[in-house]
């Protein structure tokens, strides 16, 4: 157990692209972190140089106290868990849960009661004995996990574990992550493109785009009051509804209608409503027309314009809406600001 | 799902046809003539021949030479074997650190394998030339005085020199792919799981180099035990006398040099024996190996 420390940490690649921007944050001793982007945008890279199979081109790494930037991955007290699980095809699932543990000479008890600690932990006793290719993908995802838990590391790391996985299991294996990573209470950090993912297990989201750290904060913080243009509309499905509008001293103007804000600007702005803190109100100010209505059973999408802007209004299921005009108030304090050009937060 | 099939079934009799005529015409027959004539002991000028039963056979597992060659055949199948395969291994997991992708390059390093094992008997004949051979004055700075086509030694020495030279490329080439095959991902857990460069090296790469390797195990035994007749017939230059010679060649000096048809047949089909022997043998493996992913 340890926190992790990148201050300056920079990658470029001998080609001279430049995977990753100077970037320095803390993880705290048993956080559960994500780093979340689209494909390209360095959470891999990042994750990786932690992992120590990528070299830190600039800045320094620490996990504990220690100074990692030239320790070997072996050295570094780390366990990760792979996209493809990369578990070895002509061991069986003890040996493969026991390797990392015999070449650090533990002795062959301790290794025994350490898988089967593990192998009970994940429900793979029965499975004990058999090669990766006789298991099915969850199963291999789980001995992947016991290769990473019986080396009890300072620090896990997970590259994208679940995106190999069918949706049900998908969303099963989230929670058994989650669930084994606060009994453990291992910092961890966990890459995925899916913002779902992100949203549900992390205790903070570490968001990035084209090399650079875009937004770190809980997934409330990051939900709610997003950093920029692009993490408003990468974080939440449906993304938030971003509109360009005009503000003066207090207030906004967007299709011939004044809404109040709390941020104090003047001049263009891109303006931010999530779907779901837009709500039909027979006496609210902004015209909407309803042109498609996505059914999902527990709740509405309307798609549909206000003037010549695109909106989606999310609403429940016992909301009554056809399509056609459908006027919509806005929540209290729910519009975010960004800047009509850089897409900075106001 | 429709199976697709022949209406008739004389087209596929018909394809199959050259394909049968090759392998009838030149493997059966010859096969069959060599299995016939291992019996008869034939006339040296062609008159006549008499049948001797098992006599050839057994006069070949009586005859020192013969077994002495045959001693000879198997150390410099194993010699040339695993130095080959050693070799290329040991260059195929250092070029593939550098080289990861660069096919090109791969490419131009496949080359050797297009010498013909005459023109790679050749290229040893300079090499280890009497007087001016570079190998030669190499061996005499060590204080080896070398001479090939002289000395027993030093002459399988150059058998087995050459040979491995000639076969190292192929080795190389399926070994870098075999290596290149394995996920980056096994590699890389294993660089988390284990720091010491060889345990990684012998618990999980060579593991899965296996089936690469086991294939070409039985390639090389071939090579070596047939392929490298030209090599030893260039390095000999057609005077066995002293020299040593692989059992493949010995069929030849003693049918083709020796006119003994009978006792040359008998060595062939006991060369077709090992072979069969060999071929059944690698069948059951490939059936017992796992499959990996």
């Amino acid at each position: 157990m340890a926190q992790v420390t990148l201050s300056g940490i920079r990658k470029v690649y001998p080609n001279g692209f430049q995977a990753l921007t100077t970037t320095s944050f803390d993880i705290p001793d048993g956080e559960f972190t994500v780093l979340v982007g689209p494909s390209g945008c360095g959470k891999s890279t990042l994750l990786r140089m932690v992992a120590g199979l990528e070299d830190i081109t600039e800045g320094e790494l620490r996990i504990g106290d220690r100074v990692v930037n030239d320790v070997d991955p072996a050295d570094r007290d780390i366990a990760m868990v792979f996209q493809n699980y990369a578990l070895y095809p002509h061991m069986t699932v003890r040996k493969n849960i026991a390797y990392g543990l015999k070449n650090r000479g533990t002795s062959a008890e301790d290794i025994a009661k350490k898988v089967a600690q593990a192998s009970d932990m994940l429900g793979l006793d029965d499975y004990l004995d058999r090669k990766p290719s006789q298991l099915s993908g969850g199963q291999r995802q789980r001995v992947a996990m016991g290769r990473a838990i019986v080396r009890d590391p300072a620090l896990f790391l997970f590259d994208e574990p679940l995106s190999n996985l069918d949706a049900k299991l998908r969303n099963q294996m989230r929670i058994e992550i989650k669930a084994l990573q606060r009994r453990l209470g291992v910092t961890s950090i966990y890459v995925t493109h899916d913002q779902v993912e992100a949203m549900t297990m992390a205790d903070r989201i570490i968001v990035m785009n084209g090399g650079k750290v875009e937004q770190i904060g809980t997934p409330a913080e990051v939900y709610h009051a997003p950093a920029s243009t692009f993490v408003a509309s990468f974080m939440g499905a449906p993304p938030m509804n971003l509109v360009p509008a005009h503000a003066v001293a207090g207030m906004v103007r967007f299709a011939k209608t004044s809404l109040a804000v709390e941020t104090h600007t003047d001049g263009p702005v891109t303006m931010g409503i999530r779907p779901e803190d837009l709500i039909p109100d027979t006496s609210g100010p902004l015209p909407f027309d309803v042109q498609i209505i996505e059914e999902l059973g527990a709740h509405r999408l309307l798609h549909g314009v206000v003037g010549d802007e695109k909106l989606t209004v999310h609403v429940g299921k016992d909301t009554d809406v056809g399509t056609g005009p459908v006027p919509l108030s806005v929540k209290p304090g729910a519009i975010s600001l960004f800047h009509h050009e850089t897409g900075t937060r106001l | 799902m429709k199976r697709a099939g022949f209406t008739t079934a004389w087209l596929p009799i018909l394809l199959l046809v050259p394909q049968l005529i090759i392998i009838a015409v030149f493997f059966y027959w010859p096969a069959a003539h060599a299995i016939q004539s291992s019996f008869y002991l034939q006339d040296p000028f062609g008159f006549g021949s008499t049948f001797v039963g098992w006599e050839n056979y057994t006069h070949l597992f009586s005859n020192s030479e013969y077994l002495r060659i045959a001693g000879f055949t198997v150390i410099f199948t194993i010699l040339v074997t695993f130095l080959s395969l050693g070799l290329a291994l040991l260059l195929a997991v250092k070029a593939d650190k550098v080289i990861r992708g660069a096919h090109s390059y791969r490419t131009l390093l496949m080359w050797v394998y297009a010498v013909a094992p005459p023109v790679a008997g050749f290229i040893g004949l300079i090499m280890f030339d009497q007087s001016w051979g570079p190998l030669t004055e190499f061996a005499q700075m060590l204080g080896w005085d070398f001479t090939l086509g002289v000395t027993y030694f030093d002459t399988a020495t150059a058998m087995v020199v050459v040979s491995v030279w000639k076969q190292v490329p192929v080795n190389f080439i399926f070994f870098l792919s075999g290596l290149q095959s394995i996920p980056k991902s096994v590699r890389e857990a294993a660089l988390i799981d284990n720091r010491s460069a060889s345990g990684r090296f012998w618990d999980v790469t060579f593991p899965l180099l296996a089936p690469t390797a086991f294939f070409l195990l039985i390639i090389n035994i071939t090579y070596s035990l047939f392929d490298t007749f030209g090599v030893v017939d260039t390095l000999v230059k057609g005077e066995p006398g002293n020299n040593p010679m692989t059992l493949v060649y010995k069929v030849y000096v003693d049918g083709f040099r020796g006119n003994d048809l009978g006792g040359s047949s008998a060595q062939s089909v006991i060369l077709m024996v090992l072979v069969l022997a060999l071929t059944v043998f690698q069948f059951r493996m490939v059936e017992r190996r796992i499959h990996y992913t």
